[in-house]
């Protein structure tokens, strides 16, 4: 092996890791269906708790359901990197010539294509038992599509400063959902303004524009914080 | 002056009670974190003096062994 | 410039240069919350809506500016701590965050008092306040982090990681707060939104604002110095202090 990775080495790294990973969660179907249950479940949960009146879930559907998918997201969190730190293949991962951060990039795109994705084409059918108005149900999928891509790459950040602790899940939580809380109100905001027939084009685009900055800026976080469980 | 009277003063146009809990919680936290730095530092202080002596003593009682060591050995020669 | 930086990575240096430091913005935080606390309370006018409930604005603004500002140069203290490896700058940023959380909480409570004669509720969705709480969480979330690992390295820079990325998002959830505020209580009326207020006083709350930080001064750096000498109590520099000392 040469001490200078090849030409499109990088490329490579990345697409292997990517694939890794998904053969590897795709295996165990129950981390990727735990979620979705969880995110049915809350959603049950609130009817009961609150009233089964359909005008009422109506107008409180967009929150609900971006909250509890939200919440969705977060449980998958724990997970994320805690099987390949028990194995050590994340250090594997540390010692590769490619640069960390987008190996860990990789990583997450299969956390968001395997969470954040189910989740945003659930939400929909969730939506009808909530009684969602008719015409915000595209608008939910992408809002949530968008967002949660967001969240995971946010949420990425704190399950790589937890994974080297003994119980870190709580504390993970506790680092994570203030950061989440722009991308909630954006992305429920969404849905209300498809709702009331306002223009959704100024939400959409703020939803990109943190996907964008957290594209930039948490996979270096990432890969520091890797850095600092694995060596610490 | 806002105020003509001190009893005026201390009712704050009836809202007395917020106006001095507000100020009056505010100062107790300033003057709790000061007295606590305070507290933290002179405790501080002690723990290292206790334990610059501790070690001074240990130096010294260690010191008898070794010279006597040095001593048997310079006997053997 | 790389003389400084080598003088800074000594904290036996820092330990001296903040003893001749401290005692002026001690004095100077005495002096100005002294004078701002009479000016504010007893020689501003009263507010010709709020009336005296107003006053609670010299301890509210000044502890929300101060909470904010806290968590910047925590930030900024971590990100000297990573790039140059000043162990002087995490040692400021381990004392700053109980402060940052104590302001944080000053501002959330005399916000909570205001609000009972200004809406007539302790708690109102506020976009301050609501900040303010978010602000809180992230306050808590540093210091946990900090506190859960067993080495102090990895614990200062995992603290130091979370205090960057949180300076990044405070102003994205400021603004996204205040948008939603604006969206969903158009008509209410928020405590400090005026824009004009007479020099009378503004003045007090400018003094009060100094004031507080130069307290945060006065307490980083006495607060820094004994984080010194919990941490370098083997050093024969720290050792031969304290027997001065006595």
């Amino acid at each position: 092996m040469s001490m200078h990775a090849p030409s499109g080495g990088l490329m490579v790294a990345v697409s292997a890791t990517f694939k890794r990973d998904l053969t590897l969660l795709l295996r165990r179907r129950g981390e990727v269906l735990n979620p979705l249950v969880f995110f049915a479940l809350v959603i049950t949960l609130f009817p009961i708790g609150i009233s089964p009146d359909p005008q009422l879930l109506a107008e409180i559907a967009p929150g609900l359901l971006w909250v509890a998918a939200l919440l969705a997201a977060l449980l998958s969190l724990d997970s994320l990197f805690r099987s390949d730190y028990d194995d050590g293949s994340l250090e594997q991962l540390l010692l590769a010539p490619q640069p960390l951060a987008a190996l860990s990039l990789a990583k997450v795109a299969v956390h968001w294509l395997l969470t954040g994705l189910p989740l945003a084409l659930m939400a929909p059918i969730l939506g009808i038992m909530l009684a969602l108005p008719a015409g915000s149900y595209l608008i939910l999928a992408l809002s949530l599509a968008l967002g949660t891509a967001s969240l995971s790459l946010i949420g990425a950040i704190g399950a790589a400063l937890t994974v080297g602790l003994a119980r870190g899940g709580v504390l993970l939580s506790l680092l994570v959902l203030p950061l989440y809380i722009p991308v909630l109100i954006f992305g429920a905001g969404a849905v209300q303004a498809a709702i009331l027939g306002d223009g959704i084009a100024a939400h959409i685009a703020i939803l990109g524009a943190l996907l964008a900055i957290s594209l930039m800026l948490a996979p270096w976080a990432i890969a520091a914080s890797l850095r600092i469980s694995i060596n610490g | 002056m806002a105020f003509s009277s001190l009893n005026e003063f201390f009712a704050m146009g009836g809202h007395g009670l917020y106006v001095w809990g507000a100020w009056g919680i505010t100062a107790l936290l300033m003057l709790v974190i000061v007295w606590h730095a305070r507290q933290e530092r002179s405790q501080l202080l002690k723990s290292v003096k206790r334990r610059v002596r501790r070690q001074n003593a240990h130096s010294q009682s260690t010191q008898v062994p070794v010279n006597s060591a040095q001593r048997d050995v310079r006997n053997d020669a | 410039m790389w003389a400084f930086i080598n003088k800074l990575r000594s904290p036996k240096w820092f330990y001296s240069i903040s003893a001749k430091l401290q005692p002026w913005f001690w004095a100077a935080a005495a002096l100005l919350l002294l004078v701002g606390t009479v000016w504010g309370l007893a020689f501003a006018p009263a507010d010709y809506q709020q009336g005296n409930s107003f006053r609670i604005i010299y301890v509210h603004v000044p502890a929300a500016f101060l909470a904010q500002s806290i968590f910047v140069s925590m930030a900024i203290s971590g990100l000297v701590f990573m790039v140059w490896k000043i162990k002087v700058a995490d040692m400021a940023a381990t004392v700053m965050a109980p402060l940052g959380a104590a302001m944080t909480f000053v501002a959330l409570f005399s916000g909570a008092v205001w609000g009972v004669p200004t809406w007539g509720t302790w708690w109102m969705w506020d976009a301050r306040l609501t900040s303010m709480l978010i602000l809180l969480f992230l306050y808590l979330g540093v210091i946990a982090l900090r506190g859960a690992f067993n080495s102090r390295d990895s614990g200062s820079r995992a603290a130091s990681v979370l205090a960057m990325v949180g300076v990044i998002n405070i102003p994205i959830i400021k603004y996204s707060v205040d948008w939603w505020y604006t969206l969903h209580q158009p008509a209410s009326f928020t405590i400090t939104g005026r824009s004009a207020m007479p020099m009378e006083m503004w003045a007090p709350l400018l003094i009060m604002v100094l004031g507080f930080y130069c307290f945060f001064i006065a307490l980083t750096l006495m607060r820094t110095r004994s984080e010194i000498l919990r941490r370098e109590t083997n050093k024969r520099w720290v050792q031969e202090l304290v027997e001065e000392v006595r």
